[in-house]
């Protein structure tokens, strides 16, 4: 399974001179606006009196951070993928390769109480998130997450290509999110693994797609899911734990 | 705020290691290495781009554009500059946080006191580059992104 995820991944990562080509495109400070039929969902809960608490585990956001405190809601951010380049985290397998130390990784971040949040705001992290990261990442989101509590996660679809930009996601209303580029810190754009990347310039670049059954599988253990098709060629996913 | 003159902050500099209970009744700059606790209550803290600053911090503003892990508490201000890698609890009535800024941590916007003429405005300030806003004005609305078109895009199994 591991070997024959690797291959798929090699397929994705490509030449180092077609990273920087396509990322050239698209330019940090350009926003771009989307509307959100999972955002919508959720902003009943942030719309109403009770205060919530939310963990956005994408890029900070200082638009996130407004929005939600506004509203007189909790906010924490930690933003797992700049985490996850943290060049410490690169340990040698048994078999001599570079790879990133998820037991590490998953005991130094998301640490938090259990069933403490409401919502977790996911984005797009999980497409962009090392292979070992993704389903311990999952597994400890879930025990973080309030039974009944609500989880926003964007997968794209095939045809989004694996050139597709890393974004970090503002909340601009209730159903409209700002869109702007990620660049990967400077002082951390080294990947732990080597391959995830330092095959890149500036930016994190996709790392796999799930279709349905996968997204279905990742979250099997919360109670419900539920599938937004857009137009972008990103499935927007709500899950309920 | 940019680097502030000598004589308006008292100044800590690159090459300068503290470690223990930092307190004082004036501004001040640290861009060296601070760890255990700083009080300026009533005043500013700035933390320079090379500054490294383990400990809790209670002042009236506080800048971070170098790193910091620990708590702070702003009685007024606190702004996390796009250089800033902050990892900590921020107590404070007002932020600002520029895109680029790494935070790791909670934000928890204390109420003001009631002034007889306050500004409603937002206590968080969002801050960008000034190419961000020009850009932002002509930027593709709805959901019609162009998308990168390839031969195959292979899955993972889950």
């Amino acid at each position: 399974m591991a070997s024959v995820t690797h291959s798929f991944m090699k397929l994705f990562r490509g030449s180092p001179a077609d990273a920087t080509q396509s990322v050239k495109s698209v330019k940090s400070t350009q926003r771009l606006t989307r509307r959100s039929s999972g955002l919508a969902e959720l902003a009943r809960v942030l719309q109403s009196e009770e205060p919530v608490c939310v963990l956005d585990i994408g890029s900070t956001s200082a638009g996130n951070i407004r929005y939600l405190t506004e509203r007189g809601h909790k906010i924490y951010s930690e933003d797992l993928l700049e985490a996850s380049t943290d060049p410490s985290l690169a340990i040698k397998d048994e078999h001599g390769q570079w790879v990133l130390d998820s037991k590490r990784f998953v005991a130094e971040n998301l640490v938090y109480s259990a069933s403490q949040f409401d919502i977790v705001l996911c984005w797009n992290v999980a497409d962009y998130l090392d292979e070992s990261l993704v389903k311990p990442v999952v597994a400890r989101l879930w025990s973080t997450i309030k039974p009944g509590g609500m989880l926003l996660a964007f997968f794209h679809t095939r045809e989004a290509g694996p050139d597709a930009p890393c974004y970090r996601y503002h909340i601009a209303d209730k159903d409209t999110l700002e869109m702007q580029h990620i660049e990967a810190r400077r002082d951390l754009r080294k990947g732990p693994t080597g391959a995830t990347h330092t095959s890149i310039q500036k930016s994190f670049r996709l790392q796999r797609v799930f279709n349905n059954r996968h997204i279905e599988n990742l979250f099997r253990d919360f109670s419900s899911i539920k599938f937004f098709l857009t137009r972008d060629n990103i499935r927007e996913v709500l899950v309920v734990r | 705020m940019e680097t502030p003159k000598t004589g308006e902050f008292a100044h800590i500099g690159k090459s300068v290691i503290i470690k223990g209970e930092l307190s004082g009744s004036e501004d001040l700059y640290v861009d060296g290495v601070v760890e255990g606790t700083i009080e300026l209550q009533g005043n500013s803290l700035v933390i320079g781009p090379n500054g490294k600053v383990r400990a809790n911090v209670n002042a009236k503003g506080v800048v971070v554009q170098g790193k910091l892990e620990g708590n702070i508490r702003a009685s007024e201000r606190a702004e996390l500059r796009k250089s800033a890698v902050a990892v900590g609890d921020i107590f404070t009535q007002r932020i600002a946080v520029e895109d680029g800024a790494y935070f790791k941590g909670k934000i928890d916007i204390q109420k003001e006191a009631a002034k007889p003429s306050t500004r409603p405005d937002s206590p968080v300030e969002v801050k960008t580059s000034p190419a961000a806003a020009p850009a932002a004005a002509g930027a593709a609305t709805g959901t019609g992104m162009a998308a990168p078109t390839v031969a195959s895009t292979p899955v993972t199994k889950y």
